[in-house]
């Protein structure tokens, strides 16, 4: 799994009929520091998180999970709301 | 899932039956803000989307879980056609 922060979300009216009622969010991965990297990916949320949160996310065909058993043709879920990190020797 | 834009189309006679009936197109993935970032990916249309529509592309194994592509050698399914992308700040 890996963190991320909400940057935005996708409308999509014409879209698989098993993604119906599924909320489309922008994410930005982030380094353990919250620094950015790498491309913004658009995933489902399985929290209900909320604008600029940060979350971690599962990537995969084990993103489909949290929606069992429904079968959701979604290769990233938002699975975590991050509430601290503690890294080990900083500070 | 990654946002992407449809630049073409591919036709294939000689291919997997399993593919047989499947509308193949070419992707270029597409950042939030519209702009083009790198590479093409060849994706499965489900959902009927057009020549330089911004699309919703699923890829892995997830991709075969997408409406009809059950068991089929598939790793991109465009699964939703964009309306409005909305950014924070």
């Amino acid at each position: 799994m890996f963190l991320g922060r909400v940057v935005g979300t996708v409308v999509s009216t014409m879209k698989d009929a098993a993604l119906k009622g599924q909320r489309l969010l922008i994410v930005q991965p982030l380094k353990p520091d919250l620094t950015e990297t790498g491309k913004c990916i658009v995933m489902l949320d399985a929290v209900g998180v909320g604008p600029g949160e940060l979350i971690y996310w599962c990537r995969g065909k084990e993103s489909s999970f949290p929606f069992l058993p429904a079968e959701v043709p979604t290769d990233n879920t938002i699975v975590g709301v991050v509430d601290n990190i503690h890294l080990e020797g900083s500070r | 899932m990654i946002l992407a834009r449809v630049v073409g189309t591919i036709v294939a006679t000689r291919k997997d039956p399993r593919l047989e009936g499947f509308k193949l197109l070419i992707v270029k993935p597409v950042a939030p803000d519209g702009k083009d970032e790198s590479g093409y990916v060849i994706a499965v249309d489900t959902v009927s989307a057009g020549s330089k529509e911004t699309v919703i592309v699923v890829s892995g194994s997830s991709a075969r879980m997408a409406e009809g592509c059950k068991d089929k050698p598939v790793d991109a399914t465009i699964v939703g056609i964009v309306d409005t992308v909305t950014l924070n700040k």
